[in-house]
């Protein structure tokens, strides 16, 4: 028996995934050492990691490294997502930390699996390889089932955690058997493979049906119409936190992973995806923003809202080349600000009562926020603003996003899309400044209490202010670097 | 010789799957899974793939068919199903629909010529584990981080509640 070479290990290339993985190891070690009363310290150890996952990807932005066999490549493309979901989780981390000590949830093992859910978003940003994104896919979705249930005696989060599990497994089973037609066709798994025999032989019947194949997995996980039924009851049993991460972080990925694989191994089936991408963008715009403005439940109404906006991004990459795609992961950033805000002030407003009671509703119907600007006028003020972004009023981030992607459409030929897409936009500000009006001008029922955000949640809203606030006044420095991002996609 | 081998354990392949569906009581059909698992293992020990074989039995046959008794046992306590089935207008879809299917699947085969064998020869499980640690290696190491958080996963969602 000879014995096996050494493979090369491009550690390089795995910088920031190789950081958060180690991270959420060490947690699960220091969690067995005193204090065990409060786990505080934990989610400080899981953001001290994220954040120097955060400060590589800064420093290496401009680098381009590939290796495990072009599995993996950290290039500008893979950096910018991997700071979107950097910040996506800190966010998310510095929400977590108040509010599970409220809901009497806290636990060692859930900064864990947040490291976990974020150590497989980053392999989507940098896969190369199908294979890669399969398990960047599964670790995700692996560590979100399980956060998605941790209010394991509140029935909508035990009902949100398996519901999400049943869908999301039968997603990926259509994502693999999407790949394993794929490799039939091209012989490979890497992603210029498949380009190259995509190709040779772009209307091989083999590829045409596992390309199909993967984009319905995809539609499934970054919740597009008519894959999205998971979305809203997810989205409302979930821990309030973890919805967040679920509609930042993962989206994100998701995202990530899918306009990679579709510029650059499937470029030569430009024109048969862009058809179908267009009808998913239509669908997910239109379904998304008008059943939303049926909820009164705020989850569920940011879940079908979130839908809407898949949909805004479908469209720039239906638009495709350099402004489409850039305006995607500027339209990504922006989102990922607004959306973990948005969440973030439901978190901090959740209803505690006198003791940590995990089986009560938290604070989600819109009813409840009556007041909430005389209550806590910060928060309030706070909302305020991260709706307005998701509704696209100038000068905050969320309306530049609107502006490139619609742009791009309109520029690339894609009128009738573009609008759509407005026409839409204008419907969504119905169902989001309708919590503004509630807060504002309507008394509450009942005595309410005034809130106090804690120092953690604080941060994190003013960290997400600020990003919707420095992407809406100056976007053009951050135009430019998405742009550089995606300039490896599209050589 | 070897040739009547196939077919016979083909046949009880197919006749173990006719078993499942036809057979109401579900721990009588997934005991029929079980042999067509197993004589599927066999088909493709024949073919010479010997680790897909071994793959199969234990994967499929062994874990895969214990959480399919494990999950009957815990959700159906009835012998058998029975009642009117509320699906009837998909069960007149599925004879259709399974023709269509059996179709596609002939058209397919006859137009597929198989070509042999691959040229390099049956893959051994050496050549495979040799794979996995070299070509493979980050998937191989990935799949571990995966398996890592599936285990934190199962101890946090199982894990009583102090108190």
């Amino acid at each position: 028996m000879t014995p096996i070479p050494a493979p090369p290990i491009a550690w390089n290339a795995l910088l920031p995934i190789l950081v958060l993985a180690g991270t959420a190891m060490l947690v699960l070690l220091a969690d067995l050492l005193p204090p065990r009363e409060s786990k505080q310290h934990l989610g400080a150890l899981a953001l001290a990691g994220i954040i120097a996952a955060l400060v590589i990807a800064l420093v290496r932005w401009g680098t381009d490294v590939c290796g495990f066999r072009d599995m993996v490549r950290l290039d500008g493309y893979a950096l910018f997502f991997d700071i979107v979901i950097a910040y996506a989780a800190a966010l998310v981390v510095l929400l977590s930390m108040d509010y599970l000590r409220r809901r009497g949830a806290e636990s060692g093992e859930y900064y864990a699996l947040v490291l976990f859910a974020a150590c497989g978003m980053m392999l989507l940003a940098s896969a190369g390889d199908l294979i890669i994104v399969f398990l960047g896919i599964e670790l995700m979705s692996l560590s979100l089932y399980v956060l998605a249930g941790l209010f394991k005696s509140r029935r909508q989060s035990s009902e949100a955690s398996m519901k999400y599990f049943l869908l999301g497994v039968f997603a990926s089973a259509f994502l693999l058997y999407g790949i394993a037609l794929l490799f039939g066709a091209a012989g490979s798994t890497n992603f210029e493979r498949v380009a190259a025999a995509a190709a040779r032989n772009p209307h091989d019947t083999l590829l045409l049906i596992g390309v199909a194949l993967l984009l319905v997995g995809f539609g499934f996980k970054i919740s597009s119409v008519p894959f999205h039924m998971w979305a809203p009851d997810v989205y409302e049993g979930a821990p309030t936190s973890v919805t967040a991460l679920i509609a930042t972080g993962s989206k994100a990925a998701a995202f990530a992973a899918l306009i990679r694989f579709l510029t650059t191994a499937l470029r030569p089936l430009q024109p048969d995806w862009t058809a179908l991408l267009w009808i998913l963008a239509a669908l997910s715009m239109t379904v998304g923003n008008v059943v939303a403005i049926a909820q009164t439940n705020l989850k569920r109404m940011l879940a079908y809202s979130s839908i809407a906006h898949v949909g805004y991004m479908l469209v720039g990459l239906v638009a495709g080349g350099p402004q489409g795609t850039s305006a995607i992961l500027f339209y990504l950033f922006a989102y990922v600000f607004t959306t973990a805000g948005t969440f973030g002030v439901l978190t901090l407003c959740e209803r505690t009562g006198g003791t940590p009671e995990p089986d009560g509703d938290g604070a989600v119907d819109v009813r409840e926020y009556a007041g909430l600007g005389r209550r806590s006028p910060a928060l309030a003020f706070a909302l305020t603003f991260f709706l307005l972004s998701l509704v696209g009023i100038p000068p905050l981030a969320g309306f530049f996003g609107k502006f490139y992607l619609f742009g791009a459409a309109v520029r690339a030929g894609y009128v009738w899309l573009a609008v759509i897409a407005v026409l839409n936009s204008a419907v969504a500000a119905y169902y989001y400044l309708r919590v503004v009006v509630y807060m504002y001008m309507r008394e509450p029922e009942g005595a309410a209490a005034t809130l106090a955000p804690s120092f953690a949640g604080g941060l994190a809203l003013a960290i997400a202010f600020i990003g919707i606030v420095l992407l809406g006044v100056m976007p053009a420095p951050f135009v430019e670097l998405a742009q550089v991002a995606v300039a490896p996609l599209l050589r | 010789m070897a040739r009547a081998a196939f077919v016979l354990v083909a046949l009880l392949a197919v006749g173990a799957a006719l078993g499942l569906v036809i057979k109401k009581n579900v721990i009588h059909g997934a005991m029929f899974l079980v042999v067509n698992m197993a004589s599927i293992a066999a088909l493709y020990y024949m073919l010479g793939a010997e680790f897909l074989a071994v793959a199969q039995i234990v994967v499929y046959a062994g874990a895969i068919m214990v959480l399919f008794i494990f999950a009957i046992m815990f959700l159906i306590p009835g012998k058998d199903e029975t009642g009117p089935d509320p699906r009837r207008w998909q069960r007149a879809l599925a004879l259709p629909l399974g023709a269509l299917l059996l179709i596609l699947l002939l058209a397919v085969v006859a137009a597929v010529r198989g070509t042999g064998p691959p040229a390099a020869g049956p893959a051994t499980s050496g050549a495979l584990y040799r794979a996995l640690l070299t070509d493979y290696l980050l998937p191989f190491e990935l799949t571990s981080i995966l398996l890592l958080a599936a285990i934190v996963g199962v101890m946090v969602l199982a894990k009583r509640r102090p108190g």
